[in-house]
């Protein structure tokens, strides 16, 4: 009787947290979606997505984030750019190549690489890697976005890594057992069977890495020199969503116009998120399926 | 043993429920929140200190984030004291006046900016029209006033910082109201002033612009000549109580109508004499030293 009220309780507790996260997430969903069509109510979406000038404390204040979506975009693509050939690669020489204890050595680095708060990355990287780029490729400032996109690459890829490095794992070894026997090297067998038959697995590594990049506050502050302008290349100095939404909030009167544009910037960004994390999800189902 | 290790657990976990709720009395005598410009941050955490010494049962909390932020923290109420380097604008005091809040304005200081650039950059002397040309970036190498052949970098503070604010309209708009032009969007948005102190000491090809408390031997002070005249002054103590040094500005703390209790005694002590000798002490300028040194 006892045990069964203990039962009881305990299922209880655990239905009513798991209802008050997805509650929290709605509510979340909500007020971003109230302030923001509030926003483009009174702005217009099209001037608010194309415009050119974020000038939000100039009267009138203009609200264009098209340089800033380019900035994060931009930002965003260089840091996948470094961090995918180098967390792939990693993950297939620790699943795959090293000899077992180096193997552990080596997961236990990657781990602790992923528990660098972004505050320290971004700072490090404002002391050593700006200064760096600036005098190493001869540019007018070392703040820009491709400063920005080595330290995120950074950081996603402990993420990439040992999200890659479970699904070439879970490769069957039945596979690579037949490559071998039909006299496949060890590179062909890597490359046309494991690769192949971790792939989704290793695109949904790809994806959320991608979608901690782009969410990522700090570092990008810190190191990307946060010029509203367009850039034209990426060693220009670019400002992301995110560093927009940092730096301003403070600012802002609750219910204002400046206050409700930020909300519409998390919009943008939420949805970016969202595209992202469905993508990885497809991929990571289709992974679970095949097996 | 299960068993016990539950109810433990249960019990702690009302505990931490009840705890949850707020303690009574938060609003106690001694507490008090300023917020606000970062430029004078430094200054208001010394007079607290001060402050608080003097009366134990005080409890002052001091925080940046920009003039912006302490007029949006007085407007939420979040706040008892707005620290600012610019006035308070007509659009904030409407915004205010929607909330039943009216501003109240006292100067506690004065300050200049200074235009800071690469201690190896060989520019000494800028025109306020230059200065206002290259933030603009209609100038946009050094050897067109005269240094290198570099490009410049232009480095400003964010948009919610009155520093940023008042150079737009010093400089930018040469204190004229009906004109709207802006910084160049090329310009790096430095989150900090001793961020952008920090950029041009490894960069030979910015300039920035900070407070006069930020001259230090690791950047070179440019001098600055006013409106159309060819003498150049550069932004020392006495260059900017005496107003010659064009740009230089008065630092506010604002409050909600007319201060009451600590609100009121901590106003009154930054503006003692004792007050004003921390201004000096913290390289702002007071507001009238003659004064001071007759009492």
């Amino acid at each position: 009787m006892k045990n069964r009220i203990t039962d009881y309780i305990i299922e209880k507790i655990i239905f009513l947290c798991g209802i008050i996260a997805i509650v929290f997430v709605i509510l979340i969903f909500g007020f971003l979606l109230k302030e923001g069509f509030a926003f483009f109510k009174e702005y217009g979406l099209f001037s608010f997505i194309f415009g050119k000038y974020w000038y939000p404390s100039s009267n009138p204040a203009s609200y264009g984030v098209f340089s800033l979506i380019i900035g994060s975009l931009l930002v965003t693509l260089g840091a996948t750019l470094i961090a995918v050939p180098l967390g792939v690669a990693t993950a297939l020489f620790i699943s795959e190549l090293a000899p077992k204890g180096i193997r552990d050595i080596l997961k236990s680095i990657v781990e602790l690489m992923a528990a660098i708060p972004s505050v320290v990355l971004g700072f490090v990287g404002m002391v050593t890697l700006v200064p760096l780029v600036r005098s190493v490729l001869d540019i007018p400032t070392g703040l820009t976005a491709f400063s920005g996109s080595i330290v995120l690459g950074f950081m996603a890829l402990p993420t990439i890594v040992s999200i890659s490095e479970d699904a070439i794992r879970s490769v069957p070894w039945q596979y690579k057992e037949g490559a071998y026997a039909l006299g496949a090297t060890k590179w062909q067998t890597i490359r046309r069977i494991v690769l192949r038959a971790a792939m989704p697995g290793i695109i949904a590594a790809v994806m959320l890495g991608i979608g901690r990049v782009i969410g990522e506050t700090m570092a990008v502050l810190m190191v990307t020199g946060n010029a509203t302008a367009i850039p034209t290349s990426i060693f220009d100095p670019v400002r992301t969503l995110t560093a927009t939404i940092a730096a301003e909030m403070g600012e802002t009167v609750r219910g204002g116009l400046h206050y409700r544009a930020l909300f519409a910037i998390g919009l943008v960004l939420f949805s970016i998120t969202f595209m992202i994390n469905f993508i990885a999800d497809l991929f990571l189902n289709k992974n679970t399926k095949k097996r | 043993m299960c068993k016990t290790k539950f109810y433990i657990v249960l019990i702690v976990f009302f505990v931490m429920l009840v705890s949850c709720s707020r303690p009574q009395g938060d609003n106690a005598i001694g507490a008090m929140q300023i917020k606000g410009s970062d430029t004078i941050v430094n200054l208001v955490q010394v007079w607290a200190e001060q402050f608080s010494q003097k009366n134990s049962n005080s409890n002052i909390g001091v925080t940046g984030g920009g003039t912006g932020t302490g007029f949006a923290a007085l407007l939420n109420n979040t706040c008892d004291i707005a620290m600012a380097s610019r006035q308070v604008e007509e659009n904030e005091i409407n915004l205010a006046k929607k909330q039943n809040i009216a501003y109240k304005e006292f100067i506690v200081g004065l300050d200049g900016l200074a235009v800071l650039v690469n201690k190896n950059n060989p520019i000494n002397n800028l025109t306020i029209e230059q200065i206002r040309d290259i933030f603009m970036a209609k100038i946009k190498n050094w050897k067109e006033v005269g240094g290198e052949n570099r490009p410049i970098v232009l480095l400003s503070r964010e948009s919610n910082s009155g520093t940023h604010m008042f150079f737009k309209e010093q400089v930018i708009r040469l204190g004229n109201k009906n004109n709207s032009d802006e910084f160049s969007p090329k310009a790096l948005l430095m989150p900090s002033s001793q961020a952008i102190v920090d950029e041009i000491y490894q960069n030979p090809n910015a300039i920035g612009y900070a407070g006069i408390g930020f001259i230090s031997k690791q950047t070179k002070t440019v001098s600055v000549s006013a409106k159309s005249s060819v003498e150049f002054i550069e932004p020392t103590i006495e260059n900017v109580m005496t107003r010659k040094y064009p740009i230089s500005r008065p630092l506010y703390l604002y409050t909600n109508g007319n201060p009451k209790g600590l609100v009121k005694d901590f106003i009154d002590y930054a503006l003692s004499d004792e007050g004003q000798k921390i201004v000096v002490e913290t390289s702002f300028v007071p507001i009238n030293r003659n004064e001071k040194q007759n009492n």
